[in-house]
């Protein structure tokens, strides 16, 4: 029963999604007020039967309904609750529904709170979010539908790939998609404010809080996937170049750079074509990624879902939207106003050379994508791998971090390059400083990347709290504040990534129990191996206690057996100092009762994520500052009332 | 300044980046877009020693031996029209294991033998690395065929 009220859900919120569709765009071509009046519940109803359908799928894989037949290929009765949960999105159909649930909440929430936006433009834009939405509808209900049954049912299921069973990836998955649907609305206002001709700063005001939320959500999800790529695989890397995690990462640089052109829009009034364009590019990359992760068209380290037909429905769908979007972009450009104007040495210029890097790393990673696809459509393969992004997009990350930290520090409209040259003085002082002090004690023993990443990070650091110089600390707007913890995240995060690449140190041995391993100036003694049991798996562990002149601490790393589907995974031992984390990991047992067992000692690795964390929580503090006024507003013109 | 040259500014630097974009990707794919070999690309085109490749094909039956530190393989590649020699040193991933596909990434030394230092073995069961796609180890031959 559950599962067919879903699906009844699904159809009903896809009908409603066409009427909105008719509603939004016949009510604006004629005027009809009656017809507007009836799009704001439609979009609240549409809604609200998504999450109903989502929940009553969460339900079924909580009850291990088995007579479902995602829940018996991609779940199993024995499983921890947690992962009960989380295996609902962790298929193709459950992903897919909560990208059609959480685009119907969004478009919720656009009908109900948008207040910025005059009536024409927002009822557009909830006409273009459904037109959005019906694509994914007819995706979800004719190709992946998540409520079919299958008969007669297995007592068992399946169960999830172990490598899925793991906190950071049950919630990692949401939280991408969080930020994709957020470039969705961000798309769907850029469309409406093409169709109404009101591309203006009040237009931008309107579609920045759901920039930035997207892009806050984006950053969160792609540092936890890099955590867990480290942690999960036991390869010791953060960052493979893997198609999948390109596929979050175009989004994400395209994100970027829409939220300060956007930004630049809102407050300055310029840069108004570029705008529109960077919100298409940006929801199309969200597009391309779902394309590449969900048509198994590149075969990748995560390799889930390898299906043909639902490719070419993605396919068809991208050009559909991406097409559509750009032929009304070259339509209606022409109308769009110039903005305001700004000299060339401007905070305004340094963002046009932020979009443009942010833009040309985004192009560099796209082709080293999709190079492989193309060159195999003429018959040969080729893959393009770590040196190709490393040798192109590394010098263009450096680049990038240095206008960053220049750009806060220029004024608006205009300035002079000779109070700027002063401004950034001691940073420039500081990279001097740095080149000489890691000449004289690190030359020769790393490379020139690392080297210069070092240099970037410790003076982009310094630069990136200047903006704060001589300011009364508690006076300065949140937003502020948000831009300054937001650039010295880059700057940790870059710090980590440098310090990791040059000083790692690795050891790699076949031990015996009882023997003592050194390295790093750690000590570490293989105490024994223990056979240990969890609730779905048996593992072998080694337990061994590590000092380095300190007090002994016991580490367990783990070789894990999963039944269900047969699978060993690595459980790698992280033990995190202030100063970086050592990461151990158990291999097999070779001739001589030894085993296999490779050593990390990773300095200040942990940076790369803590910096991942401020960059969010930077976007959030200037989320909460942009809001804040509204609220406070709000509370004082009640005030003013009573 | 005029509307007009600023939009032209912006529009050239636009065009300039655009520009510098495509060459620097062009130049580093032709590069390291040979990146990918087979045991015969290696044999027919020669690779210089040091360079990062990937070397991708078949672990030959009853080629897969340890060395004595425990932490060392040594196994050959073949691709059915030759045979590299390599060195890995070491975890193996779990699905590594004789007469099943491999990438492995690393780089020629001096003797013509592959040093890797990371094995891309199979992920699951079903996944073949994408080069190695339509290929399949004959056990009886140690040949590697295309399959039907």
């Amino acid at each position: 029963m559950i599962a067919e009220a879903g699906l009844a859900a699904l159809w009903l919120a896809a009908a409603l999604a066409l009427l909105q569709l008719f509603l939004a765009f016949s009510g604006t071509k004629g005027g009809k007020d009656e017809l507007l009046g009836a799009v704001r519940p439609t979009a609240v109803a549409q809604g609200l039967l998504t999450a109903f359908a989502f929940g009553a799928l969460i339900t079924l894989f909580l009850r291990s309904d088995m007579s479902v037949l995602l829940v018996a290929t991609n779940s199993h009765s024995m499983k921890p609750w947690l992962y009960k949960f989380a295996g609902t999105w962790g298929n193709h159909e459950g992903s897919m529904l909560l990208w059609v649930t959480v685009m119907g909440v969004a478009g919720a929430a656009v009908a109900l709170f948008e207040r910025a936006l005059d009536r024409a433009t927002h009822m557009a834009t909830l006409g273009a979010q459904a037109a959005i939405s019906l694509g994914f509808y007819a995706f979800l209900l004719f190709s992946s539908n998540p409520f079919a049954r299958i008969d007669p049912p297995p007592p068992d299921g399946q169960g999830l790939n172990p490598l899925l069973q793991d906190p950071g990836l049950a919630f990692h998955p949401p939280t991408l998609y969080l930020g994709y649907v957020g470039l969705s609305v961000a798309f769907s206002f850029a469309v409406g404010a093409l169709l109404t001709r009101r591309v203006d700063a009040a237009f931008a005001r309107a579609m920045r809080p759901w920039v930035l939320a997207a892009w806050v959500l984006l950053t969160l999800g792609i540092t936890a996937g890099s955590y867990w790529a480290y942690y999960e695989l036991g390869w010791g890397g953060w960052w493979f170049w893997d198609p999948v995690e390109n596929a979050s990462l175009m989004p994400w640089l395209a994100a970027t750079a829409l939220l300060h052109s956007v930004t630049v829009l809102a407050t300055r009034d310029s840069l108004r074509a570029w705008t529109i364009m960077l919100a298409v590019v940006a929801f199309s990359m969200s597009m391309v990624g779902t394309f590449l992760v969900r048509s198994g068209i590149l075969t990748s380290v995560h390799a889930f879902a390898v299906d043909p037909e639902r490719g070419s429905f993605i396919l068809a769908l991208l050009a559909l939207y991406i097409g559509g979007a750009l032929a009304l972009f070259g339509w209606r450009i022409g109308s769009v106003k110039e903005g305001a104007l700004f000299q060339l040495a401007s905070r305004e210029s340094m963002l046009v050379v932020n979009n443009l890097l942010l833009s040309v790393i985004l192009g560099i990673v796209l082709i080293g994508t999709l190079y492989p696809l193309m060159t195999e459509a003429f018959g040969h393969k080729v893959s393009v791998g770590a040196p190709y992004f490393d040798r192109v997009a590394g010098p263009l990350a450096l680049a990038l971090m240095v206008a960053m930290a220049v750009g806060p520090l220029m004024r608006w409209r205009r300035d002079e390059l000779r109070l700027v040259g002063r401004r950034v003085a001691l940073p420039v002082l500081i990279a001097v400083l740095l080149v000489v002090a890691m000449s004289v004690f690190a030359a020769g023993r790393i490379g020139l990347l690392p080297f210069l990443g070092l240099v970037v990070a410790g003076s982009v650091g310094v630069a990136s709290l200047l903006p704060l110089w001589r300011r009364k600390l508690w006076r300065t707007p949140l937003f502020t504040w948000g831009m300054v913890i937001a650039h010295l995240g880059c700057a940790v995060s870059l710090a980590g990534m440098a310090s990791d690449s040059a000083f790692t140190t690795e050891k790699l041995i076949a031990a015996r129990p009882g023997d003592t391993i050194r390295t790093a100036g750690w000590t570490l003694r293989f105490v024994s191996i223990t056979p240990v049991a969890g609730d779905n798996w048996t593992a072998l562990q080694a337990d061994m206690q590590v000092d380095r002149g300190g007090a002994p601490v016991l580490i367990h790393p783990q070789s894990r057996f999963f039944a269900s589907p047969p699978t060993t995974t690595t459980e790698a031992a992280l033990l995190t100092r202030w100063n970086g984390q050592l990461y151990v990991v158990l291999g097999e047992e070779v001739e001589g009762g030894r085993w296999q067992l490779r050593v990390w000692w990773k300095p200040f690795v942990t940076l790369i994520w803590l910096g991942g964390g401020l960059i969010a929580l930077g976007g959030a503090l200037a989320l909460i500052g942009r809001e804040k006024r509204g609220w406070i507003g709000k509370w004082r013109a009640r005030r003013a009332e009573v | 300044m005029k509307a007009k040259h600023q939009r032209l500014i912006l529009a050239l630097a636009a065009l300039v980046a655009i520009v510098a974009a495509g060459l620097l990707a062009a130049s580093a794919l032709k590069d390291e877009a040979a990146y990918f070999y087979t045991p015969d690309d290696i044999r027919t085109k020669g690779v210089e020693p040091g360079k990062a490749i990937r070397l991708g094909g078949m672990v030959v039956k009853g080629s897969l031996k340890r060395a004595p530190d425990g932490v060392t393989l040594r196994f050959d590649v073949t691709d059915g029209k030759a045979t590299v020699p390599a060195t890995f040193n070491g975890i193996a991933p779990d699905l590594f294991r004789e007469g099943s596909g491999v990438v492995a990434e690393g780089a020629m030394d001096r003797n013509g033998r592959f040093i890797a230092t990371n094995l891309l073995a199979k992920h699951d069961e079903r996944y073949m690395p994408r080069e190695l796609e339509g290929m399949r180890y004959d056990e009886k031959t140690h040949q590697m065929k295309a399959e039907r």
